[in-house]
Protein backbone atom coordinates (compact mmCIF):
# COMPACT_ATOMS: atom_id res chain seq x y z
CA UNK A 1 0.00 0.00 0.00
CA UNK A 2 2.69 2.46 1.07
CA UNK A 3 4.82 1.67 -2.02
CA UNK A 4 1.88 2.43 -4.23
CA UNK A 5 1.36 5.77 -2.52
CA UNK A 6 4.99 6.74 -3.20
CA UNK A 7 4.61 5.91 -6.83
CA UNK A 8 1.67 8.22 -7.09
CA UNK A 9 3.51 11.08 -5.48
CA UNK A 10 6.47 10.87 -7.82
CA UNK A 11 4.43 10.51 -10.98
CA UNK A 12 4.25 13.59 -13.22
CA UNK A 13 1.35 15.90 -12.41
CA UNK A 14 -1.25 14.58 -14.79
CA UNK A 15 -3.93 17.14 -14.08
CA UNK A 16 -1.96 20.24 -15.06
CA UNK A 17 -0.55 18.71 -18.22
CA UNK A 18 -4.05 17.77 -19.32
CA UNK A 19 -5.26 21.34 -18.78
CA UNK A 20 -2.41 22.90 -20.76
CA UNK A 21 -2.90 20.60 -23.69
CA UNK A 22 -1.65 21.52 -27.13
CA UNK A 23 -2.22 24.84 -28.80
CA UNK A 24 -4.85 24.60 -31.49
CA UNK A 25 -4.08 26.58 -34.58
CA UNK A 26 -7.05 28.11 -36.35
CA UNK A 27 -6.97 30.02 -39.59
CA UNK A 28 -9.45 32.89 -39.40
CA UNK A 29 -10.20 34.32 -42.80
CA UNK A 30 -9.51 35.22 -45.57
CA UNK A 31 -13.19 34.47 -46.15
CA UNK A 32 -14.64 35.61 -42.86
CA UNK A 33 -17.57 37.96 -42.39
CA UNK A 34 -15.83 40.05 -39.73
CA UNK A 35 -12.37 40.52 -41.18
CA UNK A 36 -13.37 43.57 -43.25
CA UNK A 37 -12.23 42.13 -46.52
CA UNK A 38 -9.78 39.40 -47.33
CA UNK A 39 -7.61 39.38 -44.23
CA UNK A 40 -6.30 36.20 -42.62
CA UNK A 41 -5.09 35.56 -39.09
CA UNK A 42 -3.41 32.38 -37.97
CA UNK A 43 -4.48 32.14 -34.35
CA UNK A 44 -3.03 29.68 -31.83
CA UNK A 45 -5.64 28.96 -29.21
CA UNK A 46 -5.54 27.45 -25.78
CA UNK A 47 -9.14 26.61 -25.16
CA UNK A 48 -10.69 29.91 -26.16
CA UNK A 49 -7.74 32.10 -25.17
CA UNK A 50 -5.50 33.51 -27.88
CA UNK A 51 -1.85 32.64 -27.27
CA UNK A 52 -0.35 33.57 -30.62
CA UNK A 53 -1.62 35.52 -33.58
CA UNK A 54 0.00 35.88 -36.95
CA UNK A 55 -1.62 38.14 -39.52
CA UNK A 56 -1.29 37.19 -43.20
CA UNK A 57 -1.50 40.06 -45.68
CA UNK A 58 -1.46 40.30 -49.41
CA UNK A 59 -4.72 38.83 -50.65
CA UNK A 60 -5.77 42.16 -52.12
CA UNK A 61 -2.37 43.26 -53.40
CA UNK A 62 -2.81 45.31 -56.56
CA UNK A 63 0.69 46.67 -57.15
CA UNK A 64 -0.44 50.18 -56.37
CA UNK A 65 3.00 51.69 -55.83
CA UNK A 66 4.56 50.17 -58.94
CA UNK A 67 1.62 51.32 -61.04
CA UNK A 68 2.14 54.79 -59.59
CA UNK A 69 5.73 54.77 -60.79
CA UNK A 70 4.69 53.80 -64.31
CA UNK A 71 1.89 56.26 -64.86
CA UNK A 72 1.82 60.03 -64.96
CA UNK A 73 1.25 62.11 -61.84
CA UNK A 74 -2.32 62.78 -62.87
CA UNK A 75 -2.88 59.13 -63.75
CA UNK A 76 -2.28 58.07 -60.15
CA UNK A 77 -5.12 60.24 -58.88
CA UNK A 78 -7.96 57.82 -59.71
CA UNK A 79 -5.89 54.96 -58.30
CA UNK A 80 -5.67 56.67 -54.92
CA UNK A 81 -9.47 56.43 -54.70
CA UNK A 82 -9.04 52.68 -54.52
CA UNK A 83 -6.64 52.73 -51.57
CA UNK A 84 -9.13 53.26 -48.80
CA UNK A 85 -12.34 53.03 -50.75
CA UNK A 86 -14.36 54.48 -47.89
CA UNK A 87 -12.58 57.83 -47.94
CA UNK A 88 -11.55 58.61 -51.49
CA UNK A 89 -11.75 62.36 -50.88
CA UNK A 90 -9.07 62.35 -48.17
CA UNK A 91 -6.89 60.04 -50.26
CA UNK A 92 -7.15 62.47 -53.15
CA UNK A 93 -6.27 65.33 -50.87
CA UNK A 94 -3.21 63.60 -49.42
CA UNK A 95 -1.87 62.86 -52.90
CA UNK A 96 -2.69 66.30 -54.27
CA UNK A 97 -1.07 67.89 -51.22
CA UNK A 98 2.15 65.94 -51.77
CA UNK A 99 2.39 66.85 -55.44
CA UNK A 100 1.56 70.48 -54.69
CA UNK A 101 4.33 70.52 -52.11
CA UNK A 102 6.70 68.96 -54.63
CA UNK A 103 5.93 71.40 -57.42
CA UNK A 104 5.25 74.43 -55.23
CA UNK A 105 1.70 74.95 -56.46
CA UNK A 106 -0.64 77.37 -54.73
CA UNK A 107 -4.26 76.44 -54.18
CA UNK A 108 -7.08 78.99 -54.42
CA UNK A 109 -8.94 79.78 -51.24
CA UNK A 110 -12.28 78.38 -52.33
CA UNK A 111 -10.69 75.07 -53.25
CA UNK A 112 -9.02 74.82 -49.84
CA UNK A 113 -12.33 75.42 -48.09
CA UNK A 114 -14.04 72.84 -50.28
CA UNK A 115 -11.32 70.34 -49.46
CA UNK A 116 -11.88 70.85 -45.76
CA UNK A 117 -15.63 70.43 -46.19
CA UNK A 118 -15.26 67.25 -48.22
CA UNK A 119 -12.64 65.79 -45.88
CA UNK A 120 -14.86 66.34 -42.86
CA UNK A 121 -17.85 64.83 -44.66
CA UNK A 122 -15.63 61.85 -45.42
CA UNK A 123 -14.70 61.62 -41.76
CA UNK A 124 -18.37 61.64 -40.81
CA UNK A 125 -19.31 58.81 -43.14
CA UNK A 126 -16.22 56.75 -42.34
CA UNK A 127 -16.74 56.95 -38.59
CA UNK A 128 -20.48 56.35 -38.88
CA UNK A 129 -20.01 53.22 -40.94
CA UNK A 130 -17.20 52.06 -38.66
CA UNK A 131 -19.51 52.20 -35.65
CA UNK A 132 -22.05 50.20 -37.61
CA UNK A 133 -19.51 47.59 -38.69
CA UNK A 134 -18.10 47.27 -35.19
CA UNK A 135 -21.53 46.59 -33.73
CA UNK A 136 -22.21 44.19 -36.54
CA UNK A 137 -19.04 42.29 -35.59
CA UNK A 138 -20.23 42.14 -32.00
CA UNK A 139 -23.45 40.45 -32.95
CA UNK A 140 -25.87 43.35 -33.35
CA UNK A 141 -26.50 42.16 -36.86
CA UNK A 142 -27.84 44.66 -39.27
CA UNK A 143 -29.80 47.22 -37.32
CA UNK A 144 -27.07 49.68 -36.20
CA UNK A 145 -25.21 49.11 -39.46
CA UNK A 146 -28.29 50.03 -41.47
CA UNK A 147 -28.86 53.17 -39.42
CA UNK A 148 -25.26 54.18 -40.01
CA UNK A 149 -25.48 53.39 -43.71
CA UNK A 150 -28.65 55.44 -44.00
CA UNK A 151 -26.65 58.51 -42.94
CA UNK A 152 -23.66 57.50 -45.01
CA UNK A 153 -25.86 57.20 -48.06
CA UNK A 154 -26.92 60.83 -47.74
CA UNK A 155 -23.27 61.91 -47.73
CA UNK A 156 -22.49 59.66 -50.68
CA UNK A 157 -25.38 61.24 -52.57
CA UNK A 158 -23.71 64.59 -52.01
CA UNK A 159 -20.43 63.20 -53.31
CA UNK A 160 -22.20 61.75 -56.32
CA UNK A 161 -23.90 64.97 -57.30
CA UNK A 162 -20.61 66.82 -56.93
CA UNK A 163 -18.04 64.48 -58.45
CA UNK A 164 -20.13 62.00 -60.42
CA UNK A 165 -19.33 58.92 -58.42
CA UNK A 166 -20.32 57.76 -54.97
CA UNK A 167 -17.09 56.20 -53.82
CA UNK A 168 -14.47 56.64 -56.54
CA UNK A 169 -14.75 60.42 -56.53
CA UNK A 170 -11.47 61.36 -58.24
CA UNK A 171 -12.38 64.95 -57.45
CA UNK A 172 -9.19 66.79 -56.45
CA UNK A 173 -6.63 67.98 -58.95
CA UNK A 174 -3.19 69.50 -58.46
CA UNK A 175 -3.84 73.11 -57.57
CA UNK A 176 -7.50 72.82 -56.70
CA UNK A 177 -10.58 70.78 -57.42
CA UNK A 178 -12.02 69.51 -60.67
CA UNK A 179 -15.36 71.27 -60.88
CA UNK A 180 -17.38 73.77 -58.89
CA UNK A 181 -20.38 72.95 -56.74
CA UNK A 182 -23.55 72.16 -58.67
CA UNK A 183 -26.54 74.42 -57.93
CA UNK A 184 -28.31 73.55 -54.71
CA UNK A 185 -25.44 71.46 -53.34
CA UNK A 186 -24.65 73.76 -50.46
CA UNK A 187 -28.25 73.85 -49.24
CA UNK A 188 -28.40 70.06 -49.24
CA UNK A 189 -25.08 69.83 -47.41
CA UNK A 190 -26.25 72.35 -44.81
CA UNK A 191 -29.42 70.40 -44.24
CA UNK A 192 -27.42 67.22 -43.79
CA UNK A 193 -24.98 68.78 -41.35
CA UNK A 194 -27.83 70.29 -39.33
CA UNK A 195 -29.59 66.94 -39.16
CA UNK A 196 -26.52 64.89 -38.30
CA UNK A 197 -26.42 65.54 -34.53
CA UNK A 198 -29.90 64.05 -34.33
CA UNK A 199 -28.56 60.81 -35.78
CA UNK A 200 -25.65 60.89 -33.36
CA UNK A 201 -27.94 61.37 -30.37
CA UNK A 202 -30.07 58.49 -31.49
CA UNK A 203 -27.11 56.29 -32.20
CA UNK A 204 -25.53 57.01 -28.85
CA UNK A 205 -28.78 56.18 -27.11
CA UNK A 206 -28.77 52.91 -28.99
CA UNK A 207 -25.29 51.83 -27.96
CA UNK A 208 -23.58 53.85 -25.24
CA UNK A 209 -25.40 52.50 -22.20
CA UNK A 210 -26.00 49.06 -23.64
CA UNK A 211 -24.75 46.56 -21.04
CA UNK A 212 -23.77 43.96 -23.62
CA UNK A 213 -21.68 46.47 -25.53
CA UNK A 214 -19.96 47.65 -22.36
CA UNK A 215 -19.16 44.08 -21.35
CA UNK A 216 -17.76 43.32 -24.77
CA UNK A 217 -15.61 46.42 -25.17
CA UNK A 218 -14.46 47.80 -21.82
CA UNK A 219 -10.99 46.53 -20.81
CA UNK A 220 -10.75 44.61 -24.06
CA UNK A 221 -7.69 45.19 -26.20
CA UNK A 222 -6.14 47.88 -24.01
CA UNK A 223 -3.31 49.75 -25.67
CA UNK A 224 -0.75 51.64 -23.61
CA UNK A 225 0.34 55.03 -24.85
CA UNK A 226 4.04 53.97 -24.85
CA UNK A 227 3.38 51.05 -27.17
CA UNK A 228 1.15 53.16 -29.37
CA UNK A 229 3.82 55.82 -29.82
CA UNK A 230 6.61 53.28 -30.36
CA UNK A 231 4.60 51.39 -32.96
CA UNK A 232 3.75 54.56 -34.85
CA UNK A 233 0.01 54.31 -34.33
CA UNK A 234 -1.88 57.40 -35.47
CA UNK A 235 -5.40 58.68 -35.70
CA UNK A 236 -8.31 57.98 -33.36
CA UNK A 237 -6.55 54.87 -32.10
CA UNK A 238 -3.63 56.91 -30.74
CA UNK A 239 -5.88 59.56 -29.30
CA UNK A 240 -7.92 56.89 -27.52
CA UNK A 241 -4.79 56.18 -25.43
CA UNK A 242 -4.67 59.80 -24.36
CA UNK A 243 -1.92 61.06 -26.66
CA UNK A 244 -2.79 64.47 -28.01
CA UNK A 245 -1.59 64.18 -31.59
CA UNK A 246 -3.78 65.35 -34.43
CA UNK A 247 -2.15 66.40 -37.69
CA UNK A 248 -4.89 68.96 -38.22
CA UNK A 249 -3.48 70.74 -35.17
CA UNK A 250 0.18 69.68 -35.42
CA UNK A 251 0.77 70.31 -39.13
CA UNK A 252 -2.03 72.79 -39.67
CA UNK A 253 -2.29 71.83 -43.33
CA UNK A 254 -5.05 73.25 -45.50
CA UNK A 255 -7.02 75.89 -43.67
CA UNK A 256 -7.46 73.93 -40.44
CA UNK A 257 -5.78 76.58 -38.24
CA UNK A 258 -8.66 78.89 -39.17
CA UNK A 259 -11.27 76.67 -37.54
CA UNK A 260 -12.05 76.21 -33.89
CA UNK A 261 -12.28 72.60 -32.82
CA UNK A 262 -11.18 70.39 -29.98
CA UNK A 263 -9.32 67.11 -30.16
CA UNK A 264 -11.15 64.49 -28.08
CA UNK A 265 -8.87 62.26 -26.04
CA UNK A 266 -9.45 58.86 -24.48
CA UNK A 267 -8.10 57.50 -21.24
CA UNK A 268 -7.80 53.71 -21.22
CA UNK A 269 -7.11 52.94 -24.84
CA UNK A 270 -9.51 50.00 -24.86
CA UNK A 271 -12.13 49.18 -27.48
CA UNK A 272 -14.80 51.25 -25.74
CA UNK A 273 -12.58 54.33 -25.81
CA UNK A 274 -11.79 53.79 -29.46
CA UNK A 275 -15.48 53.47 -30.24
CA UNK A 276 -16.42 56.60 -28.30
CA UNK A 277 -13.51 58.47 -29.87
CA UNK A 278 -15.21 58.14 -33.24
CA UNK A 279 -18.52 59.39 -31.89
CA UNK A 280 -16.84 62.42 -30.32
CA UNK A 281 -14.79 63.18 -33.43
CA UNK A 282 -17.95 63.25 -35.50
CA UNK A 283 -19.34 66.00 -33.26
CA UNK A 284 -16.16 68.04 -33.75
CA UNK A 285 -16.33 67.46 -37.50
CA UNK A 286 -19.83 68.90 -37.55
CA UNK A 287 -18.47 72.01 -35.85
CA UNK A 288 -15.73 72.37 -38.48
CA UNK A 289 -18.22 71.82 -41.29
CA UNK A 290 -20.52 74.54 -39.99
CA UNK A 291 -17.66 77.03 -39.76
CA UNK A 292 -16.30 76.15 -43.19
CA UNK A 293 -19.69 76.40 -44.86
CA UNK A 294 -20.23 79.81 -43.36
CA UNK A 295 -16.85 81.13 -44.45
CA UNK A 296 -16.76 79.57 -47.93
CA UNK A 297 -15.61 82.37 -50.27
CA UNK A 298 -16.39 82.79 -53.95
CA UNK A 299 -13.61 82.63 -56.50
CA UNK A 300 -11.74 80.27 -58.78
CA UNK A 301 -11.69 76.60 -57.95
CA UNK A 302 -8.40 75.63 -59.56
CA UNK A 303 -5.03 77.25 -60.11
CA UNK A 304 -5.02 78.01 -63.86
CA UNK A 305 -1.21 77.83 -64.10
CA UNK A 306 -1.11 74.10 -63.53
CA UNK A 307 -0.99 72.08 -66.71
CA UNK A 308 -3.23 69.05 -66.84
CA UNK A 309 -1.26 67.21 -69.50
CA UNK A 310 2.54 66.70 -69.49
CA UNK A 311 2.79 67.85 -65.89
CA UNK A 312 6.44 67.63 -64.82
CA UNK A 313 7.38 68.75 -61.30
CA UNK A 314 10.99 69.73 -60.58
CA UNK A 315 13.56 67.24 -59.26
CA UNK A 316 13.18 66.58 -55.57
CA UNK A 317 11.53 64.49 -52.95
CA UNK A 318 8.62 65.20 -50.69
CA UNK A 319 6.51 63.69 -47.97
CA UNK A 320 2.99 65.04 -47.70
CA UNK A 321 0.61 63.89 -45.02
CA UNK A 322 -2.87 64.59 -43.80
CA UNK A 323 -5.03 63.41 -40.95
CA UNK A 324 -7.25 60.88 -42.65
CA UNK A 325 -10.22 59.40 -40.83
CA UNK A 326 -8.09 56.37 -39.96
CA UNK A 327 -4.86 58.15 -39.12
CA UNK A 328 -1.88 59.72 -40.79
CA UNK A 329 -2.08 59.14 -44.52
CA UNK A 330 1.13 60.09 -46.26
CA UNK A 331 2.57 59.99 -49.76
CA UNK A 332 6.31 59.94 -50.32
CA UNK A 333 7.29 60.98 -53.81
CA UNK A 334 10.68 61.25 -55.49
CA UNK A 335 10.73 63.14 -58.75
CA UNK A 336 13.51 62.90 -61.33
CA UNK A 337 12.01 65.62 -63.45
CA UNK A 338 10.13 63.33 -65.79
CA UNK A 339 6.37 62.87 -66.17
CA UNK A 340 6.32 59.84 -63.88
CA UNK A 341 7.42 59.77 -60.24
CA UNK A 342 10.70 57.94 -59.69
CA UNK A 343 9.44 56.54 -56.41
CA UNK A 344 5.89 56.53 -55.16
CA UNK A 345 5.27 55.29 -51.67
CA UNK A 346 2.13 55.30 -49.57
CA UNK A 347 2.14 55.41 -45.79
CA UNK A 348 -1.23 53.84 -45.04
CA UNK A 349 -2.74 54.35 -41.59
CA UNK A 350 -4.64 51.06 -41.63
CA UNK A 351 -1.52 49.00 -42.22
CA UNK A 352 0.56 50.66 -39.52
CA UNK A 353 -2.29 50.50 -37.02
CA UNK A 354 -2.72 46.82 -37.76
CA UNK A 355 0.85 45.93 -36.81
CA UNK A 356 0.06 45.79 -33.09
CA UNK A 357 -2.87 43.42 -33.53
CA UNK A 358 -1.08 40.56 -31.75
CA UNK A 359 -0.19 42.69 -28.72
CA UNK A 360 -3.81 43.72 -28.37
CA UNK A 361 -5.28 40.25 -28.78
CA UNK A 362 -3.02 38.11 -26.54
CA UNK A 363 -4.90 36.80 -23.54
CA UNK A 364 -8.33 37.60 -24.91
CA UNK A 365 -10.87 35.18 -26.32
CA UNK A 366 -11.50 34.47 -29.99
CA UNK A 367 -14.72 36.45 -29.88
CA UNK A 368 -12.78 39.50 -28.65
CA UNK A 369 -10.36 39.29 -31.58
CA UNK A 370 -13.16 40.33 -33.90
CA UNK A 371 -14.05 43.31 -31.72
CA UNK A 372 -10.42 44.41 -31.47
CA UNK A 373 -9.90 44.08 -35.20
CA UNK A 374 -13.07 46.03 -35.84
CA UNK A 375 -12.05 48.82 -33.47
CA UNK A 376 -8.71 49.28 -35.26
CA UNK A 377 -10.67 50.34 -38.34
CA UNK A 378 -8.90 48.78 -41.29
CA UNK A 379 -9.74 48.70 -44.97
CA UNK A 380 -7.95 45.97 -46.84
CA UNK A 381 -7.60 48.05 -49.98
CA UNK A 382 -5.22 50.25 -48.03
CA UNK A 383 -3.44 47.52 -46.08
CA UNK A 384 -2.45 45.44 -49.09
CA UNK A 385 -2.34 48.16 -51.78
CA UNK B 1 -30.58 48.79 -13.34
CA UNK B 2 -29.06 46.15 -15.55
CA UNK B 3 -30.92 45.84 -18.80
CA UNK B 4 -32.04 49.45 -18.97
CA UNK B 5 -29.44 50.24 -21.65
CA UNK B 6 -30.70 47.38 -23.77
CA UNK B 7 -34.30 48.54 -23.35
CA UNK B 8 -33.28 52.07 -24.31
CA UNK B 9 -31.75 50.71 -27.49
CA UNK B 10 -34.90 48.73 -28.23
CA UNK B 11 -36.94 51.91 -27.91
CA UNK B 12 -34.79 53.53 -30.57
CA UNK B 13 -35.27 50.55 -32.85
CA UNK B 14 -39.02 50.62 -32.30
CA UNK B 15 -39.21 54.33 -33.02
CA UNK B 16 -37.31 53.81 -36.26
CA UNK B 17 -39.56 50.93 -37.26
CA UNK B 18 -42.80 52.82 -36.66
CA UNK B 19 -41.32 56.03 -38.03
CA UNK B 20 -40.47 54.32 -41.30
CA UNK B 21 -44.20 54.18 -42.07
CA UNK B 22 -44.75 57.91 -41.62
CA UNK B 23 -41.47 59.80 -42.01
CA UNK B 24 -39.83 59.67 -45.39
CA UNK B 25 -36.38 60.35 -43.98
CA UNK B 26 -36.41 57.13 -42.04
CA UNK B 27 -37.21 54.98 -45.06
CA UNK B 28 -34.86 55.84 -47.84
CA UNK B 29 -34.74 52.63 -49.87
CA UNK B 30 -36.04 52.58 -53.43
CA UNK B 31 -37.51 49.44 -54.97
CA UNK B 32 -35.06 49.57 -57.83
CA UNK B 33 -36.32 48.11 -61.11
CA UNK B 34 -39.81 49.55 -60.62
CA UNK B 35 -38.89 52.81 -58.91
CA UNK B 36 -35.89 54.81 -60.04
CA UNK B 37 -34.17 57.85 -58.67
CA UNK B 38 -33.11 60.51 -61.12
CA UNK B 39 -29.36 60.55 -61.58
CA UNK B 40 -27.55 63.76 -60.68
CA UNK B 41 -26.35 65.94 -63.53
CA UNK B 42 -22.68 65.21 -62.82
CA UNK B 43 -23.10 61.43 -62.72
CA UNK B 44 -20.51 59.67 -64.84
CA UNK B 45 -20.09 56.13 -65.95
CA UNK B 46 -18.34 55.29 -69.21
CA UNK B 47 -17.11 57.52 -72.02
CA UNK B 48 -18.84 57.99 -75.38
CA UNK B 49 -18.00 59.90 -78.55
CA UNK B 50 -19.99 62.90 -79.73
CA UNK B 51 -20.97 63.59 -83.32
CA UNK B 52 -22.65 66.73 -84.60
CA UNK B 53 -25.35 66.83 -87.29
CA UNK B 54 -27.09 63.57 -88.21
CA UNK B 55 -24.24 61.79 -89.94
CA UNK B 56 -22.12 59.56 -87.71
CA UNK B 57 -19.24 59.29 -90.17
CA UNK B 58 -19.09 62.95 -91.07
CA UNK B 59 -19.97 64.59 -87.80
CA UNK B 60 -17.66 62.76 -85.42
CA UNK B 61 -15.70 65.36 -83.50
CA UNK B 62 -12.77 63.03 -82.82
CA UNK B 63 -9.72 63.69 -84.98
CA UNK B 64 -7.70 60.69 -83.70
CA UNK B 65 -5.06 62.80 -81.93
CA UNK B 66 -4.56 59.89 -79.48
CA UNK B 67 -4.16 62.11 -76.41
CA UNK B 68 -6.84 60.22 -74.49
CA UNK B 69 -5.23 56.92 -75.44
CA UNK B 70 -1.95 58.13 -74.00
CA UNK B 71 -3.36 59.65 -70.82
CA UNK B 72 -5.85 56.89 -69.94
CA UNK B 73 -4.51 55.38 -66.67
CA UNK B 74 -5.72 51.79 -67.22
CA UNK B 75 -5.01 51.99 -70.99
CA UNK B 76 -8.46 50.92 -72.11
CA UNK B 77 -8.65 53.06 -75.27
CA UNK B 78 -7.39 51.80 -78.63
CA UNK B 79 -7.25 54.13 -81.62
CA UNK B 80 -6.06 53.61 -85.18
CA UNK B 81 -5.62 56.85 -87.09
CA UNK B 82 -6.81 57.07 -90.67
CA UNK B 83 -4.28 57.51 -93.50
CA UNK B 84 -6.46 59.88 -95.46
CA UNK B 85 -8.21 63.06 -94.44
CA UNK B 86 -11.83 63.76 -95.04
CA UNK B 87 -13.97 66.84 -94.52
CA UNK B 88 -15.76 67.09 -91.18
CA UNK B 89 -19.14 68.75 -90.60
CA UNK B 90 -17.61 72.20 -90.97
CA UNK B 91 -16.00 71.29 -94.28
CA UNK B 92 -12.49 71.27 -92.85
CA UNK B 93 -10.30 68.37 -93.91
CA UNK B 94 -9.32 66.30 -90.86
CA UNK B 95 -8.02 62.90 -89.87
CA UNK B 96 -10.55 60.55 -88.32
CA UNK B 97 -10.29 57.42 -86.18
CA UNK B 98 -10.45 54.32 -88.36
CA UNK B 99 -10.77 52.24 -85.18
CA UNK B 100 -11.86 53.61 -81.82
CA UNK B 101 -12.37 50.95 -79.15
CA UNK B 102 -12.96 51.34 -75.45
CA UNK B 103 -12.83 48.23 -73.31
CA UNK B 104 -15.35 49.14 -70.64
CA UNK B 105 -14.47 46.08 -68.60
CA UNK B 106 -11.12 47.82 -68.01
CA UNK B 107 -12.33 51.43 -67.86
CA UNK B 108 -12.51 52.83 -64.33
CA UNK B 109 -14.66 55.89 -65.08
CA UNK B 110 -12.04 58.39 -63.98
CA UNK B 111 -12.99 61.06 -66.54
CA UNK B 112 -9.38 61.88 -67.40
CA UNK B 113 -10.01 61.28 -71.13
CA UNK B 114 -12.78 63.88 -70.99
CA UNK B 115 -10.57 66.41 -69.27
CA UNK B 116 -7.61 66.08 -71.61
CA UNK B 117 -9.58 66.05 -74.89
CA UNK B 118 -8.92 69.36 -76.69
CA UNK B 119 -11.83 68.88 -79.13
CA UNK B 120 -14.67 68.18 -76.66
CA UNK B 121 -15.14 64.93 -78.55
CA UNK B 122 -15.38 62.45 -75.69
CA UNK B 123 -17.80 62.78 -72.79
CA UNK B 124 -19.11 60.65 -69.95
CA UNK B 125 -22.28 58.62 -70.41
CA UNK B 126 -24.93 57.85 -67.80
CA UNK B 127 -25.94 54.35 -68.89
CA UNK B 128 -25.29 51.89 -66.11
CA UNK B 129 -27.35 48.82 -66.98
CA UNK B 130 -24.68 47.11 -69.04
CA UNK B 131 -24.81 43.45 -68.07
CA UNK B 132 -23.84 41.23 -70.99
CA UNK B 133 -23.92 37.51 -71.66
CA UNK B 134 -20.39 37.30 -73.05
CA UNK B 135 -17.41 38.30 -71.03
CA UNK B 136 -14.92 39.81 -73.45
CA UNK B 137 -16.22 40.89 -76.85
CA UNK B 138 -19.54 42.20 -75.64
CA UNK B 139 -17.85 44.67 -73.30
CA UNK B 140 -15.47 45.97 -75.96
CA UNK B 141 -17.30 49.00 -77.32
CA UNK B 142 -16.63 49.77 -80.99
CA UNK B 143 -16.78 53.16 -82.63
CA UNK B 144 -20.33 52.54 -83.86
CA UNK B 145 -21.63 51.83 -80.36
CA UNK B 146 -19.71 54.70 -78.79
CA UNK B 147 -20.82 57.42 -81.20
CA UNK B 148 -23.83 59.32 -79.92
CA UNK B 149 -25.35 62.59 -81.17
CA UNK B 150 -24.86 65.95 -79.51
CA UNK B 151 -28.58 66.07 -78.71
CA UNK B 152 -28.11 63.01 -76.51
CA UNK B 153 -25.33 64.82 -74.66
CA UNK B 154 -27.67 67.76 -74.14
CA UNK B 155 -30.23 65.36 -72.72
CA UNK B 156 -28.00 63.81 -70.08
CA UNK B 157 -25.80 66.77 -69.05
CA UNK B 158 -27.84 69.90 -69.95
CA UNK B 159 -25.76 72.49 -68.07
CA UNK B 160 -22.40 71.11 -69.08
CA UNK B 161 -23.42 70.66 -72.72
CA UNK B 162 -24.64 74.23 -73.01
CA UNK B 163 -21.30 75.43 -71.66
CA UNK B 164 -19.37 73.26 -74.12
CA UNK B 165 -21.48 74.43 -77.06
CA UNK B 166 -20.84 78.03 -76.09
CA UNK B 167 -17.11 77.40 -75.95
CA UNK B 168 -17.09 75.73 -79.38
CA UNK B 169 -19.14 78.53 -80.95
CA UNK B 170 -16.76 81.09 -79.50
CA UNK B 171 -13.75 79.26 -80.92
CA UNK B 172 -15.40 79.03 -84.36
CA UNK B 173 -16.19 82.75 -84.25
CA UNK B 174 -12.60 83.60 -83.34
CA UNK B 175 -11.32 81.49 -86.20
CA UNK B 176 -13.64 83.20 -88.70
CA UNK B 177 -12.40 86.62 -87.62
CA UNK B 178 -8.79 85.57 -88.13
CA UNK B 179 -9.35 84.45 -91.74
Amino acid sequence: MSAGFHELEEAPPLMTSRLEGDLLEVSMGPQHPSTHGVFRMNVALEGEIVRKLKPVFGYLHRNHEKIGENTSYLGSMPYTDRLDYFCSMTNNWAYALSVEKLAGIEVPERAEYLRVILAELTRLQNHASLLGFLLSDMGAWGTPLMYAFREREKILDLFESLSGSRMMCDYMRFGGCRCDLPPGWMERARKLVDGFPRFLDEFEKLIVSNEILIARTQNVGSLSSELAINAGITGPMLRACGVNYDLRKVDGYGFYPRFKFRVPLGDHGDCYDRLMMRALEMRESIGILKQAMEQLPAGPIINPKVKLRAFKPPVGEVYGRIEGPKGELGFYLISDGSANPYRYRVRPPSFVNLTILEDLCLGHTVADVMVILGSIDIVMGEVDR
Amino acid sequence: MIGLGVLNGMAVTLRNFIGSYFIKERLITVQYPEERETLPENYRNFPFLIFDTDDVEKGLRCVACKICEKECPPQCIYIVKSEDKKPDYMGKSQFYPRVFDIDISVCMSCQICVEVCPFEAIKMDKVFELSRRERFDALLMRKEELAKPNTYYHNIHPLEAAEVDGKLAEAAEAKKKKT
